[in-house]
């Protein structure tokens, strides 16, 4: 009798593999209470900073006395986007880390079925970061990020999965180019920062810039959530440009993820990563 | 003689103008050990890579069980395993938790009990709960192989199996193989330069270098073949490209 399950081999995802990877990572997070520390330290003290200029504006600013949340909500919601990438990126290079790839891909697990771990793995580690400090936002600050209702589901989703996107492309460009690379890991968002409009409005940016801007899933975000905040009106428009924009990314993240994964084969990278 | 179970055809790798390996053939037969022999930078470790799909060929094709491993890779992973010395597996994980995440990648169904008949096989038992990065590397070197055996694979590939191993264990691990080759009938390949493994293990010999396939035989005919009492002689004889022709004149002149 065979001691395994029968195994599909075509090319839909195997959940008990993806589950695997998540499995592997859990356990790992879960050794280490350091490291679960550490998701919340960020976005923690990044919030109190910004806490503690929101309380000084509010007195100074008759913009963010209009709606003194706009600032704790856009670096909360920044964060969804930075620790999403983040997710993906440091959880792939885990692998890289240990030397663990070589292993990974003589089994039956295919680079999409790491991808969707990947995202999963980033799922859980932006809930516990951010979700801890938009928790603790809650007694310090009395300010709470889920008075936003519905909308912030519509922008964590939306900010998430361009995280995801992201993190994936510079997960392939780690992989390919090395752990020479992984600064990339924590730099490269902040490329899109200055032009998502996550402190002002996008109508502060050059208007060429704000060109840049409207291919970003991000402004669309940011712009909907001072919408929110500013009028009480929910931009469906918006929404849904986000969504297209982030379709198209995150569907490019993957393909470029799959590219490098593939130059890493002819390369020989699999074998020969580690620190 | 068996059906192959591995078929290389023509297979060439560059590394930009580093010729790895170079055209070279051969099949593995069903229940055979096999040995890729030769020195640093033979080509030995990249021809396994190849093998298992991690690393793409310049040129060639290579088949498992039947299947091209450069396009279906995917319906033959299930079937085989491997280890190197070059992987590592996560050293904050423990030996249990990763034996049991490969289980669930290879679909094993009861993972507990495949895990502690493993850990009898394998004497790995008393450190199943420790971190993977706190054993020594002989304790790491049974773990992978308990990863590399999880699945029962038909096909073994294994990369200098005992490299970096005190004697002791090294015989242990050996016999650990003999032993399961013998009770599963599974087919194994491995690389290695150590020439006592290969005499104790290998019923056919491949011998490689500079990347290229020079000579293959079981080890018996090899050291025929060349006149030498033991196959490190015949590995020093290659690897200074002593030439097989030579090796044979010198047989044909010592004949009375």
């Amino acid at each position: 009798m065979s001691i395994m399950a029968r195994e599909h081999t075509g090319f839909v995802p195997s959940l008990r593999r993806i589950y695997a990877l998540v499995l592997r990572h859990t356990y790992l997070l879960r050794s280490s209470g350091p490291r679960i520390l550490e998701l919340v330290y960020w976005p923690t003290v990044q919030m109190i900073l910004w806490g503690f200029i929101t309380v000084f504006l509010v007195n100074h600013s008759s913009w963010i006395a209009q709606a003194s949340g706009v600032l704790l909500s856009g670096v909360l919601l920044w964060d969804v986007l930075f620790r999403g990438q983040l997710g993906v990126s440091l959880v792939f290079m885990e692998e890289m880390w240990s030397r663990n790839l070589g292993h990974l891909f003589v089994s039956p697990l295919r680079p999409f079925e790491l991808g969707c771990a990947l995202l999963t793995m980033s799922l859980i580690r932006t809930l516990i970061g951010v979700g801890g400090a938009a928790l603790i936002a809650i007694p310090l600050f009395d300010f709470s990020v889920f008075s936003l209702g519905l909308p912030l589901l519509a922008f964590f989703v939306n900010l998430i999965v361009m995280g995801w996107a992201i993190g994936l492309l510079v997960s392939g460009i780690v992989l390919r180019y090395g752990l020479g690379a992984e600064s990339m890991a924590w730099i490269a968002i902040f490329a899109v920062q200055p032009i998502s409009g996550v402190y002002y409005p996008i109508a502060t940016l050059p208007e060429w810039l704000q060109y840049v801007a409207a291919i970003l899933p991000s402004s669309h975000v940011f712009e909907g959530m001072r919408s929110v905040l500013f009028d009480h009106v929910f931009r469906l428009d918006l929404l849904l440009h986000a969504l297209l924009l982030n379709a198209l990314y995150l569907t490019a993240g993957f393909a470029a993820f799959l590219a490098f994964f593939k130059v890493a084969r002819v390369r020989g990278q699999l074998l020969h990563v580690g620190e | 003689m068996s059906a192959s179970v591995v078929s290389v055809s023509r297979v060439s790798k560059h590394f930009d103008s580093v010729i790895a390996v170079d055209d070279i053939s051969f099949d593995v037969a069903a229940h055979s050990t096999t040995a890729l022999l030769g020195g640093n930078g033979a080509g030995k470790t990249t021809t396994l890579s190849m093998l298992l799909g991690l690393l793409l060929p310049t040129a060639g094709s290579v088949s498992v069980f039947g299947v091209d491993m450069l396009r279906q890779r995917y319906r033959v992973l299930p079937r085989l395993n491997f280890s190197s010395p070059y992987v590592d597996l996560p050293r904050r994980l423990t030996v249990r938790e990763n034996l049991t995440v490969y289980a669930r990648l290879y679909g094993i169904i009861d993972i507990p009990a495949r895990i502690q008949a493993l850990a009898e096989e394998l004497q790995i038992g008393r450190f199943l709960n420790r971190p993977y990065g706190q054993l020594s590397a002989g304790e790491k070197t049974r773990v992978v192989l308990a990863k590399a055996l999880l699945n029962e694979p038909e096909l073994m590939l294994l990369d200098e199996p005992t490299a970096s191993l005190d004697p002791d264990t090294a015989d242990y691990v050996r016999g650990m193989l003999e032993a399961y080759r013998k009770r599963t009938g599974t087919t194994i390949l491995l690389a290695s330069h150590n020439m006592s493994e290969v005499e104790r293990l290998c019923d056919d010999v491949i011998m490689l270098r500079a990347g290229k396939l020079v000579d293959r035989g079981t080890p018996a005919q090899l050291l025929a073949r060349y006149g030498r009492r033991n196959m490190e002689e015949v590995f020093i004889d290659i690897a200074r490209e002593r030439r097989l022709e030579l090796a044979l004149d010198g047989q044909q002149a010592a004949k009375p």
